[in-house]
């Protein structure tokens, strides 16, 4: 085990592939000389070359389309865009195109690639560079959603997009870049669809996701030392594939749910969740499920706006305290 | 109509041999006779949704049907019949996806704005304006990097040539010097509106080729050879690391956009020039008759068209409609549709 940041876990998991199979090829805005504007993919260049790792214009369209004709056709391609706000220039490539390739054409299509992108809040970007944008990702039918909360995760599902064969969008917390934790070395591998029990615990299931993750972590310490709560925090790590299996045994046990989501309310994937384990496990629940996530609002850029709108620590233990 | 506006004409640089030139009159009868019998299923309400006909635009889909190497790669519009035709996807697999049968290219699950054989190099056709420019670009890198002299075509229209698609691909292209051929087939109405209307410059691609540092190129695309002859050179420059080639070549459809339109848009004196003097299948037939091909071999040529097409019609009508669970197959590369365990 390396400590390892979750930016230099990008590099990693992006060399390990490229390493692996010389058909990986990665394309984006300042992501090769620069090394990433989050300074995420530092060093792919001067190891595998400006044929494997290249600076593309500001071309959302073209990056993407570029990446479903390279991957149609043989390679496996890794996208940037560099912030998540941007998909909403170059969406029809990622719903039309990419997530409807292979179904439109009878399955002749493949379509393996990565779209990586910096989301989330916490950077004081304000409304245009903050968004969480999984939800959108996960309303199209075709792609597959993956949302890492720490470093190894990163590494290990990162790896595994890379070398999954159907389209991957691939969402990186930005004001998590700079967290470190225990990676492993050498190749490593996280299945996609496997939520990660992040804390185990028997009185209310916290389902979390990305940035949300260490702060039910932290709220499910202070539950237990103040209220004498004992909350199972799960990290779905992937919106689709969807463990739902895990949800649902967790919430089976502990007969509460809580989703915690950094997307504004309106159809954020919690919703689905409860609907999930509302269809599914509702003869289980002895309270009301309830979401906490960003209110339905663009976010403010200065920080005592932005805190108050993205779920808190404090607002985590409020609200599970609060549960009947 | 200008050949080619920088002397870059190809105009008697790639001779046709007879065989070439009775291969491009075949592909052009065979293209018709797909787009009228595809226009007939429909009156008779045979037809699922909507068709995009190519009838009159046939010469510049035959002209790189018979320039382009086997494995090299299409990519076009919902417009796109003739381009997939070309490529070797067969009259029966295409009606029957417009009839929306199980004998249909892609049974039924694209339709006929979707049609697709990749093991064809018809790369799909796609109907969302520009979409496919900067695709087809994708796959012209990745020709490049894995060294194999593939080129990429990507036939688009003119309306495609004001949105924001179309600028980031050429760009794209032209900075990574991809083997790439971008042609826009201008049948001088985007949908219901003139072209002519809604664009800043006369020539919609022609006109804007300088700002990708590319050569402007604007030829008659009813002029089969011409067309063949523009095709060639194009490949030539793609395959040898020339980069991208940005054609337009004038046209014009015989009927409306789709078949919800009777194209009462344009004056009738217009339509009749374009259909009676400017028909790319009539002016091919004489020209070659009047340099001395026997008209016995077009004649060969157009009865087994007629023989192919009916045969293609009936083999679609007797095939029934696809399966219902084919509806839930093929979203993941698994061959099925779960988003959750």
């Amino acid at each position: 085990m390396a400590q390892l940041s979750y930016r230099d876990a990008v590099a990693a998991a992006i060399a390990q592939e490229m390493r692996r199979d010389k058909n990986v090829l990665f394309l984006g805005e300042d992501v090769a000389a620069a090394g990433g504007v989050f300074k995420a993919t530092v060093g792919l260049l001067d190891e595998f070359g400006p044929l494997r790792v290249r600076d593309t214009p500001i071309s959302e369209q073209a990056i993407l389309g570029a990446a479903m004709g390279a991957a149609m056709t043989g390679l496996k391609p890794i996208a940037e865009i560099m912030f998540s706000d941007f998909f909403a220039v170059c969406w029809d490539i990622v719903v039309n195109e990419i997530a409807k390739a292979r179904y439109m054409s009878n399955g002749q299509h493949e379509c393996p690639l990565v779209i990586r992108s910096a989301n989330g809040g916490g950077a004081r970007f304000g409304a245009q560079h903050s968004q969480s944008i999984e939800n959108w990702a996960m309303a199209v039918p075709g792609i597959k959603v993956v949302a890492p909360s720490n470093a190894a995760d990163v590494k290990g599902l990162l790896a595994a997009s890379i070398q999954d064969p159907d389209p991957v969008l691939f969402f990186e917390q930005k004001s998590m870049y700079g967290l470190k934790c225990d990676v492993p070395e050498g190749d490593y591998i996280i299945p996609l669809g496997q939520a990660n029990i992040a804390r185990e615990g028997s009185d209310v299931t916290i389902v979390a996701l990305a940035a949300m993750v260490p702060k039910a972590l932290k709220a499910a310490e202070v539950l237990q030392e103040k209220h004498g709560l004992s909350c199972e925090v799960i990290d779905p790590r992937c919106l689709v594939p969807l463990d739902t299996k895990s949800i649902l045994e967790s919430v089976s046990k502990t007969g509460r749910l809580v989703t915690v989501e950094e997307n504004p309310r309106l159809c954020g994937w919690g919703a689905e969740i409860a609907s999930i384990v509302g269809e599914e496990c509702f003869w289980n629940l002895d309270a009301p499920i309830t979401r906490i996530t960003t209110p339905h609002i663009p976010l403010a850029s200065v920080d005592v706006l932005e805190d108050l709108m993205i779920p808190s620590v404090d607002r985590i233990v409020s609200v599970v305290s609060e549960m009947d | 109509m200008t050949k080619s506006k920088d002397k870059t004409s190809s105009a008697g640089k790639y001779p046709l041999n007879e065989t070439k030139q009775l291969e491009l009159y075949q592909l052009m009868a065979e293209c018709r006779a797909l787009q009228q019998r595809a226009h007939d299923l429909f009156m008779q309400n045979l037809v699922k949704g909507t068709t995009h006909l190519g009838l009159g635009q046939e010469a510049i889909a035959a002209g790189f049907g018979a320039a382009m190497r086997k494995d090299d790669y299409t990519f076009n519009t919902y417009r796109g019949h003739n381009h997939n035709y070309v490529r070797g996807v067969s009259m029966t697999a295409i009606l029957g996806e417009l009839m929306g049968r199980d004998i249909g290219q892609l049974r039924g699950k694209g339709g006929s704005m979707h049609i697709t054989d990749t093991t064809k190099g018809a790369m799909g056709s796609y109907a969302i304006i520009g979409a496919h420019m900067p695709i087809a670009a994708g796959a012209a890198w990745s020709a490049q990097y894995r060294g194999t002299e593939q080129a990429a075509v990507c036939f688009f229209g003119d309306g495609t040539t004001n949105i924001g698609a179309f600028h980031e691909a050429l760009n794209f292209a032209a900075i990574w010097k991809l083997p790439v051929v971008y042609v826009c087939e201008n049948n001088q109405y985007m949908e219901y509106t003139a072209i002519g209307d809604v664009t800043a410059v006369p020539n919609p691609a022609a006109d804007r080729a300088a700002s990708y540092g590319l050569t402007s190129i604007l030829v008659d695309g009813n002029d089969a050879e011409l067309m063949y002859e523009t095709a060639m050179a194009a490949l030539d420059t793609a395959r040898s690391g020339g980069g991208p080639t940005l054609i337009e070549a004038v046209t014009y459809r015989h009927y409306g956009h789709s078949r919800a339109d009777p194209g009462k848009y344009r004056p009738d004196e217009e339509v009749a020039e374009w259909k009676n003097n400017r028909d790319p299948l009539p002016l091919y037939r004489n020209k070659l008759l009047e340099a001395g091909m026997p008209e016995s071999k077009l004649a060969a040529i157009d009865a087994n068209t007629e023989e192919m097409i009916d045969k293609a019609t009936e083999e679609a009508k007797s095939s029934g409609p696809p399966p219902d669970e084919i509806a839930f197959t093929d979203v993941w590369a698994d061959g099925g549709a779960a988003w959750r365990n």
